[in-house]
C-alpha cells in the first residue's frame, strides 16, 4: 500500500469512470440540494425558502418515528445476522463437491430480486396458502401480519435474516479459508480447546471481513425498501414503515419536492457519517496489518 | 516436511500425555463433525423451505393452491410457465431485465478496470478522497435519487430505455467493481508490471495482453457481483421505465386482477427470476469466496 508510485497521469485512467459516476451522482444530488431550499409552485414560480423545509422535516414526528424504527431494525438484524453468519461459516465444509454445493445453495437468497423476496415471504406467511402461516395457525398461534404489528415486525426480521445472513456467512467463510493450516496444527499440538481456537486464531482473522460485513449490512438495511413494501406495505398502520419508504411516498406519491429533498439530504448525511466512521476503521486496520505494503 | 514432523510429534505428545486415547478422540471428533453437518443441514433446509414453497405453488393450478393445503403438487401442471413463455408482455420483462443488466455489466467493467488499476498502482492528487467519495455512492439510498433521476433522464430523452437503467445502476455498481477489482489487482506483484514495461510493452498492450488474463478470476467474480446487484434492484429500474423497458419485477405486480391474485403465475414468474442467478453463481463457484471478501483475504 505504501510503495505506490506518485503519478498524476493516473487521473487519465480514472477519468471515464469519474464522468459516468458524476453524471449519475453529482447532477441528481445538485437537483436535490436545489429543491431543498426552494418552494416550487410551477415552472416559473419558485421561491427561496432557506432552511424552512429542514426545520419542518426535523420536527415531523412521523419521520422521527420512522427513524427510530429504522435504527431499531438495523441493530436487531445486525445482532442476529453477525453471530449466525459466523456460526454458519464455521460449519461449512471446506473442500470437495459438498463445499461447492453448499456455496451455491447459501448464495441463493442473495440472487433473488428484492421484490420477489417480498413476494416469496408474502406467500409463505399467508394463513390460507402459505406453509408458515398455515402451520402456525394449525399450532394454535394467532399469526397475522396484516393485523398484528408484532407479527409483521417478526416476519420482516425473519425475512431479512433469511435474505442477508448468507452475505455475512460468505464473508466469514472467505476469511476463514485464508487461515493457513499450520495455525491449526500448532493449536492441535498445544491441545487448544475449540473455543480457544476460535477466540485466538479464527476471530482475529475474521475482524477484517466482519467490519466489511457490518458496514454492508448496516447500509443495506438502512435503505431497505422493496421487501417490506411488498410484504406488509409498511403496515399495519405505519408500524413497519422505514425511511426509504417514507421518502418514496413523499417524493413520488405526494410530489412534495421541497420537504422530500430536505429529507433526502438529511438521510444521506446520516449514512455518510456512519460510512465515514467505518471507512476510517477499515483503513486503520489495513495500515496496522500491513506496515510494509501489500493488500 | 517441517510441518509434518510437528504434526507427528504433536500426535505422539498427545498419545503419551493425554488421558484420552486416540480412538476416543477420533470418536469425539466424528461426533462433533456429525453435529456440525446436522446444524448446517437444518439451516439449509429452513433456508430452502420458502423457495420450495414458491416452486411448489408454481406447479399447481390456482384452484389447487386455494382449495387445499398440499405439500407437493398433486396434479402437476406446467400451465403457469407455458402462460409466461407464450405471452410476450410477460417474457419481454425478462428480456428487458437481462438487457439492462448486460449493458450495465459491460459499461461498468470497461470504466472500472483502468480506474481500479490506477487506485491499486499509483498515488495521485486526491486519490483517497476520490475513493471515499466513490464508496459514498455505494451507500447512497436509491430512494434519494428517485426524483432527480426521473427528471434527469426524462429531460435528456432517455426515459424508458434500457440504457437509462444501465446508467442509473452504474451509481452503485462502478464503486463496487472498483472496490473488488482493486483488491484483486493489489495481490498481483508490482514487479510484473515493471518487467513488462522494461520488455517494451506499452501500457494498453500490457494491460490487455498480460494483466487482464492474470486477474481473470477477479473479473469473473466482479461480473458476478455486478449482475447480482443490478438484477435484484427494482426501485430505480421501475422509476425509469414505463412500458418499453419494464423489468420483470414490475410486470409481476400485474398478477393481481379483479378476480383476485393469480398466485400460480406469480409463483412461476418468481421462480424464473431465480434461475439466472443460479446459472451465474455456478460459473464462479470456485472463486466466489475470495470475491465476497472483495479480493482481500
Amino acid at each position: 500500500m505504501n510503495n505506490k508510485v506518485l503519478n498524476n497521469r493516473a487521473w487519465l485512467l480514472v477519468l471515464p469512470m469519474l464522468v459516468l459516476v458524476a453524471f449519475s451522482a453529482i447532477i441528481p444530488l445538485m437537483t436535490v440540494v436545489n429543491y431543498s431550499v426552494q418552494d416550487v409552485l410551477g415552472p416559473n414560480a419558485r421561491f427561496f425558502t432557506g432552511t424552512e423545509w429542514f426545520h419542518s422535516i426535523l420536527n415531523d414526528s412521523a419521520l422521527r418515528d420512522a427513524f427510530v424504527r429504522q435504527i431499531l431494525f438495523s441493530l436487531t438484524i445486525l445482532a442476529i445476522q453477525v453471530p449466525l453468519g459466523i456460526g454458519i461459516a464455521l460449519i461449512m465444509p471446506k473442500r470437495g463437491w459438498q463445499a461447492s454445493a453448499v456455496l451455491i445453495l447459501i448464495t441463493l437468497p442473495l440472487l433473488i430480486p428484492w421484490n420477489v423476496v417480498g413476494s416469496i415471504w408474502q406467500i409463505f406467511t399467508r394463513g390460507d396458502i402459505g406453509l408458515m402461516g398455515y402451520g402456525l395457525r394449525e399450532l394454535g398461534i394467532n399469526y397475522n401480519i396484516t393485523r398484528n404489528s408484532g407479527d409483521a415486525w417478526a416476519t420482516i426480521i425473519l425475512m431479512d435474516v433469511w435474505h442477508w445472513t448468507p452475505l455475512v456467512a460468505m464473508l466469514c467463510y472467505s476469511g476463514l479459508r485464508s487461515i493457513p493450516e499450520a495455525y491449526y496444527q500448532a493449536a492441535r499440538i498445544d491441545r487448544a480447546s475449540k473455543w480457544a481456537i476460535f477466540r485466538y486464531i479464527q476471530l482475529p482473522k475474521l475482524t477484517n471481513v466482519l467490519v466489511i460485513a457490518v458496514l454492508l449490512r448496516f447500509m443495506h438495511s438502512f435503505m431497505i425498501y422493496a421487501e417490506p413494501f411488498v410484504l406488509t406495505g409498511g403496515g399495519p398502520g405505519s408500524s413497519t414503515t422505514f425511511l426509504s419508504q417514507s421518502l418514496a411516498t413523499m417524493a413520488i406519491g405526494q410530489q412534495d419536492l421541497g420537504p422530500s429533498a430536505a429529507f433526502s439530504i438529511i438521510y444521506f448525511l446520516v449514512i455518510l457519517l456512519v460510512s465515514w466512521v467505518f471507512y476510517t476503521t477499515i483503513m486503520h486496520m489495513q495500515k496496522d496489518k500491513n506496515p510494509h505494503g501489500g493488500a | 516436511m517441517y510441518r509434518l514432523d510437528n504434526a507427528q510429534q504433536g500426535e505422539k505428545y498427545n498419545t503419551i500425555f493425554s488421558r484420552t486415547t486416540p480412538a476416543q478422540r477420533r470418536k469425539r471428533n466424528a461426533r462433533s463433525r456429525f453435529r456440525a453437518r446436522f446444524l448446517l443441514g437444518l439451516y439449509l433446509f429452513l433456508m430452502i423451505l420458502p423457495i420450495y414453497w414458491l416452486i411448489n405453488m408454481s406447479l399447481q393450478t390456482n384452484s389447487e393452491i386455494l382449495g387445499s393445503m398440499t405439500l407437493w403438487p398433486k396434479n402437476l401442471t406446467f400451465d403457469n410457465y407455458i402462460g409466461i413463455f407464450t405471452n410476450s408482455s410477460w417474457y419481454m420483462g425478462y428480456v428487458n431485465s437481462m438487457l439492462y443488466v448486460a449493458l450495465n455489466m459491460l459499461i461498468t467493467i470497461c470504466v472500472a478496470l483502468p480506474a481500479a488499476y490506477a487506485f491499486s498502482r499509483y498515488r495521485f492528487i486526491g486519490d483517497k478522497h476520490l475513493f471515499f467519495w466513490l464508496l459514498t455512492n455505494l451507500m447512497a439510498p436509491p430512494a434519494v435519487f428517485l426524483l432527480p433521476y426521473f427528471q434527469l433522464y426524462y429531460s435528456v430523452g432517455l426515459f424508458d430505455t434500457h440504457i437509462a437503467v444501465a446508467l442509473a445502476h452504474c451509481l452503485f455498481n462502478i464503486p463496487l467493481a472498483i472496490w473488488i477489482l482493486e483488491g484483486f489487482m493489489s495481490s498481483v506483484p508490482k514487479e510484473i508490471d515493471e518487467t513488462a514495461y522494461i520488455d517494451g510493452y506499452s501500457f494498453p498492450r500490457f494491460f490487455i495482453k498480460i494483466f487482464i488474463p492474470m486477474i481473470r478470476s477477479g473479473i469473473g467474480v466482479t461480473l458476478f457481483f455486478l449482475f447480482m446487484f443490478s438484477w435484484v434492484e427494482l426501485l430505480l429500474a421501475r422509476t425509469l421505465t414505463a412500458t418499453d423497458a419494464q423489468p420483470i419485477g414490475m410486470i409481476m405486480t400485474r398478477t393481481s386482477t379483479a378476480s383476485g391474485i393469480d398466485w400460480g403465475t406469480l409463483a412461476a414468474a418468481g421462480v424464473l427470476t431465480i434461475v439466472p442467478g443460479i446459472l451465474v453463481v455456478y460459473f464462479v463457484r470456485n472463486h466466489i469466496a475470495k470475491g465476497f471478501a472483495l479480493g482481500r483475504t
